[in-house]
């Protein structure tokens, strides 16, 4: 199976990288983008066919390693 | 007093550390590889700065789950004081041994200068050098030192007293919240912050101002 793990900072987490870019795509003269904010995207292969059992390993890997819960969420999906 | 100072692949400020802790407790720190199987017996366990595994994911995080830190996790909880600056402080939050985050500075820039730091709480075997309030100057050199911490837990660590320095004179580098330098664990044995103490503790430094951190926490237990 393959997995795709995003990571997103939480709402009311000050995202500064999120702001340049902002101000960048406005300085590149691109109108009506607002609010962006910058996370990190996981893409790997998993064995086995248990979708559900998947999802739960991956869910104890992104509260253990790939996510930092303090700051940020995490979303999980997963292909055949 | 025995010091032990762990090692991460990609730390480059251990040497400073280790040079520290030898002048002001008068021997050389036992140095840990963090491949080693155990902590040997210390008072005073370091972690010091740098970018350990060049600071892939989040800074500090590969480090926080290496097998050795489960030994510095056992070691904290028996009392033993352990202190994490600038990268150490980086693990040790990521280690979940002290609360919040540390993310990017506010102004997405290195930030390589001194500051000014008030000591908040002055009654802990880090800061009983100080006095409650003085202001110390302090080296700072990182790129992700902006605490964060969420609404709850920062009236925590607060009322707790467990704000152990504070960016003092508008000198907060990095946009940490409430100015927060460095705090201490619920028990404060475990110390973290990001500015280097190490790097101010003799007059070719151009002062001396760390000194009394490691004076006092290499200072035997009464």
């Amino acid at each position: 199976m393959k997995a795709r793990v995003i990571v997103t900072l939480k709402n009311g987490v000050l995202d500064p990288q999120g702001q340049a870019i902002e101000g960048s795509l406005a300085s590149l003269s691109f109108g009506g983008v607002s609010n962006v904010r910058q996370g990190k995207v996981f893409d790997f292969e998993i064995e086995g066919t248990d979708e559900q059992a998947a999802r739960s390993q991956i869910k104890a890997m992104c509260e253990k390693l790939l996510a930092n819960t303090v700051i940020e969420n995490f979303a999980i999906e997963i292909s055949h | 007093m025995k010091a032990a100072v762990i090692v991460f692949p990609g730390l480059n400020r251990d040497r400073d550390m280790i040079a520290a802790l030898t002048k002001i407790g008068g021997s050389k720190p036992a140095i840990v590889w963090h491949q080693d199987a155990d902590i040997p017996d210390a008072d005073l366990i370091v972690i010091p700065g740098g970018f350990s595994y060049g600071d892939y994911l989040r800074c500090g995080a590969i480090a926080a789950r290496s097998p050795i830190m489960d030994k510095l996790r056992e070691r904290a909880a028996q009392g033993v004081k352990v202190l994490g600056v600038c990268n150490g402080f980086q693990i040790l939050i990521e280690a979940g041994l002290l609360p919040g985050a540390l993310m990017r500075n506010m102004s997405l820039k290195f930030v390589c200068r001194e500051v000014k730091l008030e000591v908040v709480n002055a009654d802990t075997d880090f800061t009983r050098g100080y006095a409650k309030g003085q202001i110390i100057r302090c080296p700072v050199a990182h790129h992700d030192g902006n605490y964060f911490a969420d609404a709850e837990t920062l009236k925590r660590i607060e009322g707790e007293g467990r704000v152990a320095f504070r960016y003092a004179e508008g000198t907060n580098p990095n946009g940490s919240i409430n100015d927060i330098a460095g705090i201490f664990n619920e028990n404060k044995n475990v110390l973290g912050l990001m500015p280097h103490p190490e790097n101010l503790i003799e007059a070719a430094h151009g002062g001396e101002d760390g000194r009394a951190l490691f004076a006092a926490a290499l200072q035997q237990v009464a």
